[in-house]
Parts: C-alpha cells; sequence; structure tokens
C-alpha cells in the first residue's frame, strides 16, 4: 500500500476561498501581477499565521487561548526595552522572549489541567494580567528601541538564489506550517485532536489528557512569541501592536473550518484561514473600502464561515440533487 | 434512550445536589466581599483614609451599576449555555442612539431611552437566531455581530455625537445620601432578574438548557426560543447600560464600552458570582457580589494611590483563583 498525499477533512473550502480571493487580488491591483506582490502579502501575513497554527493546537484540543493578543504585546514592549537600540542584546533578548512565552504556556495550561479552571477563564485571566503587568511594568508608554538586527526577522529578506529577495518572516511562516503539519501527522498531533473530540476515550485508552493538552497551550505561547518577534520588526513598536490579534487568530482558524470545541480541522486549512483573512483585508483595501469597516466585513465572514460549517452538508446535498429529466 | 435517561437522572441528582450543600458559591462570594471591605478599610485606614466613608460608598456603587447592568444580563444568557461578546460595542452604539435621538430636547428623552433599547432588542434578537438558526457556536457568532458593531461604529464616528438633556442627566448624578439613584434601579433590576430565573417558568428553561440542552429539548422545552430570549433580555441590560452613560457622560460615545472592556469583563464578574461558564448553574444574587468585589477592588486602590494597571493584574488573580475554588469544591461534592 502506498501513502498519498491527501488533504485532511474540511481543508477545500478554505481553500477555494483562498485561491478565488488570490485571483482577484491579481485583477485588483497591479502589484499582484508579479510574485512579488504575493511575497509582500505572505509577509505581512505571517504573524497572523503563526498565531493562528497556535491557536489552531489549543482549540483542536477543545480550548481557547485569548492571551495570546496580550503576550504578543507585551514581548514587543519588553523586547524593546531590553535590546534599547544595542545589537548585541538581540540574540539573549529573543531568547528570553521565547522564554517567557514557553513560561506563560505552561502557566496558562498547568491552571487549566491542574486547577480544572476553564481555558476561557484562565487565558482571560492571563490577558489582564499581562496588560497590566506590561503597562507597570513600562509605565504606560512603551521606551528603549530594538536594533536592526532583531528587525531583520521581520522585515529583512534572504537572498535565495532562483527566488530572488524572500523575507525571513516567510521562511519562518514556512518552517513553522510545515512543522505544525508534520506534527498533526505524528501520533503525539492525532491524539491532541483525539482529546478535543472526546477526552474521556482518550483517557480511557490510556491518552495522558492533561499532558497533551498543557503542550497545546505551551505550543500556541510559543508561536504568540515567535509572532511578537516578527510583528516587532514588521510594525514596529506601540503598546496596541497585539491589540485583538487573539480575536483575530480564532476568526482565521474558524475560517478554517476548526470546530471551536475541538475534534476536527486541520492545521493547514487554519492556516490557510489566516491568509485568507488577510488577503481579504488587502482586496478591500485595493477595492477602496475605508479600513473602518475591516471589521465588520470580519464578523459577517465568521459568522457565515461557521453557518456553512454547521450547514454545509445539507447545502451541498441541495446543490448535487440530480435535475428531474423530463421523460 | 437509556444513555438521555442516564443524563436526565444526574441532572437531577445534581439539582438536589446544590439544594443541599451549605456553602454555595453565593455565600463564598460575599464572605469573600466581607473579608475585601475588611482588608480595605485596615489598608486604607493605615493610610489615613477611611474606605466607606460617603465617598467610597458613592464611588464603590457608581463603579458597579454600569458594571452590574451589563453583568445582569450576560448571567442570563451564560446561565443558558452561551455568551455575549458584542456587550461593550453595542454600549457604545446605545449611548449613541440614545443621546442623538434626544438631541438635547427634554421632550425626546422617553422616544430617546425606547429607540436605544429597541436598537438593542434587536441586536440581542440578531445574536439569538445567528446561534439558533445558523447554528453557530455562541462565541463565534457574538464575537461576528460585535465586529459589525464595531465596524458601524468606526465607520460612522470618530468621537462623541449627540446630547443629552440636562434633564436627563439627574439619572447619572442623583442620589439618595451616599448611594446613587442608578445603582438603586440596577440593584432592582437585579432583583427582578433573579425572581425571573428562580419563579418563571422561562427562568427555569434557562437553566434547563444551559445544563443540557438535548435533555431539556426532549423534556418538551422550547431551546431555541429561550436561548434568544436570554440574549434579547442581555442586550436589552446592556442597553439600558449604554443609556445611563449617556446619561452621565452628557453625550454618547462610540467607544465608552469597547475601552472599558464591558464584554469580557461582565463575564468575568459573572464567573466571579460562582456561574459555571458552561452553564446551567449559578445566578444573579452571586454575579451582583463579583461585580461589587471587582468595585470595591478598584476603589481600594485608588484610595491607596495604587498605579491602575496594578489593578488588572490582581483581577486577572482574583479571577483565576475563585474558579478554581469553585471547580475545586465541585470535585469534593462529587467524590464525597
Amino acid at each position: 500500500m502506498r501513502a498519498r498525499p491527501r488533504l485532511a477533512d474540511g481543508t477545500g473550502p478554505v481553500l477555494v476561498v483562498l485561491l478565488v480571493l488570490l485571483v482577484a487580488l491579481a485583477f485588483a491591483g497591479p502589484a499582484y501581477a508579479e510574485p512579488s506582490g504575493y511575497l509582500a502579502l505572505l509577509k505581512r501575513a505571517a504573524p497572523l499565521v503563526v498565531l493562528a497554527v497556535g491557536q489552531y493546537f489549543v482549540i483542536a484540543s477543545g480550548g481557547f487561548d485569548l492571551s495570546v493578543g496580550s503576550l504578543v504585546t507585551a514581548e514587543v514592549v519588553v523586547a524593546a526595552r531590553l535590546v534599547d537600540g544595542d545589537d548585541a542584546n538581540t540574540w539573549w533578548v529573543i531568547a528570553s522572549l521565547l522564554g517567557c512565552g514557553l513560561l506563560v504556556g505552561l502557566v496558562n495550561g498547568l491552571i487549566t489541567t491542574k486547577l480544572l479552571v476553564p481555558s476561557f477563564i484562565v487565558t482571560l485571566g492571563m490577558l489582564l494580567v499581562l496588560d497590566g503587568a506590561v503597562f507597570l511594568w513600562s509605565g504606560g508608554a512603551p521606551r528603549g528601541a530594538l536594533s536592526p538586527s532583531f528587525r531583520v526577522l521581520g522585515r529583512g529578506s534572504a537572498d535565495v538564489g532562483v527566488l530572488g529577495q524572500v523575507p525571513w518572516s516567510v521562511v519562518v511562516l514556512l518552517v513553522v506550517v510545515v512543522a505544525a503539519a508534520w506534527f498533526m501527522r505524528s501520533g503525539t498531533g492525532r491524539m491532541l485532536l483525539a482529546v478535543g473530540d472526546n477526552e474521556n476515550v482518550v483517557r480511557l485508552a490510556g491518552g495522558r489528557v492533561d499532558r497533551l493538552r498543557l503542550l497545546a497551550f505551551v505550543l500556541s505561547a510559543l508561536l504568540a512569541s515567535v509572532a511578537a518577534i516578527l510583528l516587532a520588526g514588521f510594525a514596529g513598536v506601540s503598546a496596541q501592536v497585539g491589540e485583538g490579534l487573539e480575536f483575530r487568530a480564532i476568526t482565521a482558524v474558524v475560517l478554517g473550518g476548526v470546530l471551536l470545541g475541538g475534534g476536527r480541522g486541520s492545521v493547514v486549512a487554519a492556516a490557510a484561514g489566516a491568509l485568507s483573512l488577510e488577503a481579504l483585508f488587502s482586496l478591500l483595501n485595493l477595492l477602496g473600502v475605508s479600513g473602518a469597516l475591516e471589521s465588520a466585513v470580519q464578523g459577517v465572514i465568521i459568522i457565515a464561515a461557521v453557518a456553512y460549517a454547521a450547514h454545509g452538508a445539507g447545502l451541498r446535498r441541495m446543490l448535487r440533487r440530480p435535475v428531474p429529466h423530463p421523460a | 434512550m437509556s444513555a438521555v435517561s442516564e443524563r436526565v437522572r444526574r441532572r437531577g441528582e445534581a439539582l438536589v445536589r446544590t439544594r443541599t450543600s451549605v456553602i454555595t458559591p453565593v455565600l463564598v462570594v460575599y464572605l469573600a466581599l466581607a473579608v475585601l471591605l475588611v482588608a480595605g478599610s485596615v489598608l486604607v485606614g493605615v493610610q489615613g483614609g477611611v474606605l466607606l466613608d460617603h465617598g467610597g460608598i458613592l464611588n464603590i456603587l457608581t463603579r458597579g451599576t454600569v458594571l452590574g447592568l451589563v453583568a445582569i444580563g450576560q448571567t442570563l444568557v451564560i446561565v443558558t449555555g452561551s455568551l455575549d461578546l458584542s456587550v461593550a460595542y453595542l454600549i457604545g452604539l446605545c449611548s449613541l442612539v440614545a443621546s442623538e435621538t434626544m438631541a438635547g430636547s427634554p421632550g425626546m428623552i422617553v422616544p430617546g431611552v425606547l429607540a436605544a433599547l429597541g436598537v438593542a432588542a434587536v441586536v440581542g434578537l440578531v445574536n439569538g437566531l445567528v446561534i439558533t438558526v445558523l447554528k453557530a457556536n455562541a462565541f463565534i457568532a457574538t464575537l461576528g455581530v460585535a465586529l459589525v458593531l464595531r465596524g458601524y461604529l468606526e465607520h460612522n464616528y470618530t468621537g462623541p455625537a449627540g446630547s443629552v438633556p440636562r434633564a436627563f442627566q439627574h439619572i447619572g448624578y442623583d442620589r439618595i445620601g451616599p448611594v446613587p439613584v442608578a445603582a438603586l434601579l440596577m440593584l432592582l433590576l437585579a432583583a427582578a432578574a433573579w425572581w425571573y430565573l428562580r419563579r418563571t417558568r422561562t427562568g427555569y428553561h434557562m437553566y434547563a438548557v444551559g445544563g443540557d440542552v438535548e435533555v431539556a429539548r426532549l423534556s418538551g422545552v422550547r431551546t431555541g426560543r429561550t436561548i434568544v430570549t436570554a440574549h434579547v433580555l442581555c442586550a436589552v441590560m446592556a442597553g439600558l447600560a449604554g443609556v445611563f452613560l449617556a446619561g452621565r457622560l452628557g453625550s454618547g460615545a462610540p467607544y465608552v464600552g469597547a475601552d472599558a472592556g464591558y464584554d469580557l469583563e461582565s463575564i468575568a464578574a459573572v464567573v466571579l458570582g460562582g456561574t459555571a461558564l458552561a452553564g446551567g448553574r449559578g445566578g444573579v444574587a452571586g454575579t451582583i457580589g463579583g461585580v461589587l468585589i471587582l468595585s470595591t477592588l478598584d476603589t481600594i486602590f485608588d484610595d491607596l494611590g495604587l498605579e491602575s494597571f496594578f489593578k488588572d493584574v490582581v483581577r486577572g488573580v482574583v479571577l483565576i483563583a475563585a474558579v478554581a475554588l469553585y471547580a475545586r469544591s465541585r470535585t469534593a461534592g462529587r467524590s464525597a
């Protein structure tokens, strides 16, 4: 028997949506006539895609992570203060940011699994703590500056022979998505999805439910740290950089057909959802729709995506119903 | 069938157990509030102030009024097993609708209030219908509606708009002794909501739906109608909060609800009050306790002159600790 590469369930619709959006972009703006336009889109989308992949792990295992937005803000502000414009500080600051992410993920996961607090509440509490802590520490306005070498990941490019200049953030994005897809095909990844579907069955089958859910929160927080590093490089330092990102990441995951409550959906679809969202915003921008309406569009889309997920099977059956032939 | 009857039996046992248990979350909340008041009085007293003087009581109750209104509504939806993330932007929208309809003329007060509550009811209806008819998860449905409202506000408003006649501003500032009239109205509405949840058929249905939708449906409860009702009532309460804020500020402000984070804050207050986020358990009495704890914390921090950001940290820790405590006592009860 030969293993055939196959799309996971539910990846189809979002890929179609993504393709339509990308083609529409090509018609809407001259910038998208050549690959560089799409590379710029990927670069812009990289932080959100990375966040969506992290959020996917938590949602697939049956939880929520509302703390990622404020984690991003906290890490960007902390990074600016610690780096303080000095290139010598870049690497240990990046390492300690990832360490902070690990710690936040561990706390989220341990409180959820050991103290049996719903993840919605735990990560909401973490959101408040992080928001408060970062402002307490920075005194309300971010200080310091990032070093040029810190910002390379977010806005620099690497020379890749044939393709020309490929932004580092696109490289990071590809590595994250491929690694996540590979992970979800491994035994642990499948088990994680099973926890979201039916935790008791996994427990009875000998799976370590608590450890798996802990892993999901740690991965989410670590990827949020990666997103923070990319965003800091791309957009610079501000105290609003992570605002609303948690809901945007959840939107992206849901758009990818991942069921809230867990147990269904693929990580590639979640990443495609994030990319679609970003492509859609670019398209609206090109079509001259005011930025203020962005969130309204986002709102309509997620409701439509979830309604489609709930009713999709029925709709497809209706469309496929054979047309009665005249006798 | 047997699986369902097993679930029915277990729900029944759970109900009996909550009745017989002496240490209810509500009791815990008010004990915590009392401890907080004593500890706060001591702390403030050490610094030479008085926590519960005229101004302190006024401060606690004023802060609690808006959050209380929103949290009462949020309690209804959370008990029903749903939640509402759209309240924050709805508050801003309703404050604008009220103040723009009034446009400074005292004759338009009643139409203004009615228009704001009407808009709120429609938004609640949309929330409820998206959840029940489109079968969208409540989190996503109300998040989507919240984003739509936000887009509308961002597109149409840049700052405060409309104006409220002087006569209406009384609702924001009048008080009897140290007690604001609006806080009394809020408590009156809390009592009404308590009566509604505990003494009416629809109220009981809300607990049933929140406990287990399938069991409720099989028992003959119109689950869809119950969920929609809860959402409409929640939205109307948020609308009242918006109207009250318009009265206090003198005009409508698009982001007055979102800036204060009333969406997550009200959920926090409800959960702090011992209502289970999964639905089916809890009530308004605990919620009011949760609201008072949060507003007392705020007042204590103000009196101590601590950085306001410190509040967020403490608030987050208190929230997690409280829910962990409830989860613990519930599992202890199960094993006993």
